[in-house]
């Protein structure tokens, strides 16, 4: 019979208690494992999404007299003399070198016009180019394509007496409206969005572009880099990083990381308190036991020893075991809880991680109650009651 | 040649308000092959002796060597090796763990010696066997009687071919017919060369030891 015979029959002795050491390693575990994986995947999805949140970078014109604001944010000017940029503007952003992390350039074309009698604000855009920093929109109908549509703001449509189907004269042209955009809030609820040359052709600035707002994907890259890097291509421009955009992301996620650190390090405080009262109580229990193995001759390290090892094949199984509830908890309650599209992906590097993190609090709750119960005189435990 | 002799031992307990004498310079020498039995009245210190006796419990002055070895001057970690080597105990609430067979509670001293697994059992079978419990090495202590849990806990005490046997009460949970197999147990290890040393307060189970010493108020008395 070896140690870790003993060890086993104690354990096999004791399903119970050990089992509610378990319970609670698994307890612990599993919630640090869940939220772990649930903040990881959160914060990928939370960084792409305010990725696509939008533009996060606005190119204006140099020379203006007036800003407008647009969209919460302030872009160029739309005074009579102002500079305009041009289209082509648009395509040289498309050069950069971090071009891959350009998601989309929308450019805009921003005037006032009489729309079937009533004085609006249209907006020429590329719709296509829109789709991807407007994602956020609710549209009743669909997004326009092409020369011949048109989509209008909630408060527009309302203030025009058009739905989605009706169709909209904008200068000499009869637009279908191809969707009405839910209120936003914004200033898009006032707009009437058309196709960029339509707009230019209406406003009578063929090729003329007010303000062009850039997407960056840039997790992992400075914006300030693209932001200089359009600004060479653009000399006669404005290049500002929208900071706010960038700051709340930053923010966004820094809260996620800081929620789950504080909810991991109190799930773990609970079960390391399990675990030792457990262990406490588990010795305290066979204090007499202890006693007649030192009476025969074992030493205070072989004692330890048989204690250390219940709680390793204890901690090991609840590590393990914490692991697979919470890979599964995170896969199949993360999308409901966390409103995550992608599937949480299986980490098996983290069932060691786990297992290393319940053999900690393991360790650390048995060491002390191990090494008092070893250390006591053998006639002390044979006393005990 | 005595293989045990305690030399002016003493020990106070002072974890009451008045310190407690429960020995007071006991001088005590014990032969090889020596049955020596131990009586006194409740709160004699009988039981202080046998701890001390055992390396269980240090004294608070004097000496014991066994086999001219000073025990209390060896570290926590070699008195954990003299007990395996040179004691066998018999307690008298016999402390068998639970859940271990009989034949694995034998084993228990031999695995703390770090023995191989295969002689463990055959010294632990033949131990079983000397005392009358080869086919029922299998069962657990609940499965076995009082009479043959006490013979479980003496094959315990003998399996590691300690010289010196200590037995605290070893009747004292016993009927008298259960006893009287026990004593016999213990005359015919003494025979095959065992020394034993027995507490008890049963002048009929003491006079079955070659020598009796009495305890009173923590003195040897003649």
């Amino acid at each position: 019979m070896q140690l870790r015979n003993i060890a086993w029959a104690g354990l096999k002795r004791r399903k119970a208690r050990f089992g509610f050491m378990l319970a609670a390693l698994v307890l612990g575990v599993g919630t640090v494992v869940a939220l772990v994986s649930l903040t990881r995947a959160m914060r990928e999805e939370v960084s792409d999404e305010l990725d696509r949140f939008g533009a996060n970078i606005v190119v204006t014109p140099k020379s203006r007299a007036l800003d407008l604001a647009y969209g919460g944010v302030a872009v160029g000017g739309v005074t009579v003399d102002a500079q305009e940029l041009h289209v082509e503007d648009a395509g040289r952003i498309r050069t950069i070198p971090n071009k891959r992390n350009v998601s989309a350039v929308a450019p805009k074309l921003i005037g006032t016009a009489q729309v079937e009698r009533h004085p609006v604000l249209l907006i020429g855009v590329d719709f296509r180019q829109e789709r991807g920093i407007k994602s956020w929109w609710h549209i009743d109908g669909r997004m326009a394509q092409g020369d011949e549509e048109t989509m209008i703001g909630a408060e527009a449509a309302r203030l025009l007496g058009k739905r989605t189907g009706d169709v909209l004269a904008v200068g000499d042209r009869s637009l279908r409206v191809a969707g009405v955009i839910g209120a936003t809030g914004a200033i898009d609820d006032q707009a009437v969005l058309a196709d960029l040359h339509v707009v230019q052709e209406a406003l009578g600035k063929p090729g003329a572009v007010s303000v062009i707002e850039v997407s960056a994907l840039c997790r992992g890259c400075p914006i300030e880099d693209i932001v200089s890097q359009i600004a060479t291509v653009l000399p006669h421009a404005r290049v500002a990083p929208i900071r706010q955009a960038v700051a709340a992301r930053e923010r966004a996620v820094g809260q996620f990381t800081r929620f789950a650190y504080a909810v991991s390090g109190i799930v773990l405080l609970v079960g390391a308190l399990v675990v030792l009262t457990t262990m406490m109580a588990a010795v305290t229990e066979r204090t007499r036991e202890i006693g007649v193995l030192r009476a025969v001759g074992f030493r205070q390290t072989q004692v330890a020893r048989v204690l250390l090892m219940e709680s390793a094949v204890v901690t090991a199984t609840g590590g393990f075991m914490g692991w697979v509830i919470g890979t599964a908890a995170a896969r199949y309650a993360g999308p409901a809880l966390g409103q995550l599209a992608a599937p949480i992906p299986i980490e098996p590097h983290m069932a060691v991680l786990a297992i290393a993190l319940a053999a900690v609090i393991g360790l650390s709750g048995t060491v002390y109650p191990a090494l008092r119960a070893a250390r006591l005189d053998p006639s002390e435990s044979l006393r005990h009651l | 040649m005595s293989l045990v002799h305690l030399q002016n031992v003493s020990k106070r307990y002072n974890g009451t308000s008045v310190p407690v004498h429960a020995l007071r310079d006991v001088d005590l020498a014990i032969g090889e092959q020596d049955f020596v039995a131990l009586m006194g009245p409740s709160g004699a210190g009988k039981s202080t002796l046998l701890t001390i006796l055992g390396a269980m419990s240090p004294p608070t002055s004097g000496t014991v060597t066994v086999d001219q070895l000073d025990v209390y001057r060896l570290s926590a970690e070699r008195l954990a090796d003299f007990r395996r080597e040179y004691l066998g105990f018999v307690f008298q609430h016999l402390y068998l763990v639970p859940y271990l067979t009989a034949l694995e509670n034998v084993m228990l001293p031999l695995a703390a010696a770090r023995m191989p697994d295969a002689e463990q059992r055959e010294r632990a079978a033949a131990a079983l066997e000397r005392v009358g419990l080869a086919d029922k090495h299998a069962r657990l202590p609940r499965d076995l009687s009082g009479g043959e849990q006490q013979r479980v806990a003496i094959a315990r005490a003998v399996v590691n071919d300690a010289p010196l046997l200590l037995a605290d009460e070893p009747t004292g949970c016993l009927d008298s017919g259960t006893g009287a197999e026990v004593m016999k147990l213990f005359l015919r290890l003494r025979e095959e060369g065992q020394t034993i040393f027995m507490v008890t307060h049963d002048a009929a189970i003491a006079a079955h030891a070659d020598r009796i010493v009495h305890l009173r108020d923590g003195r040897l008395e003649d």
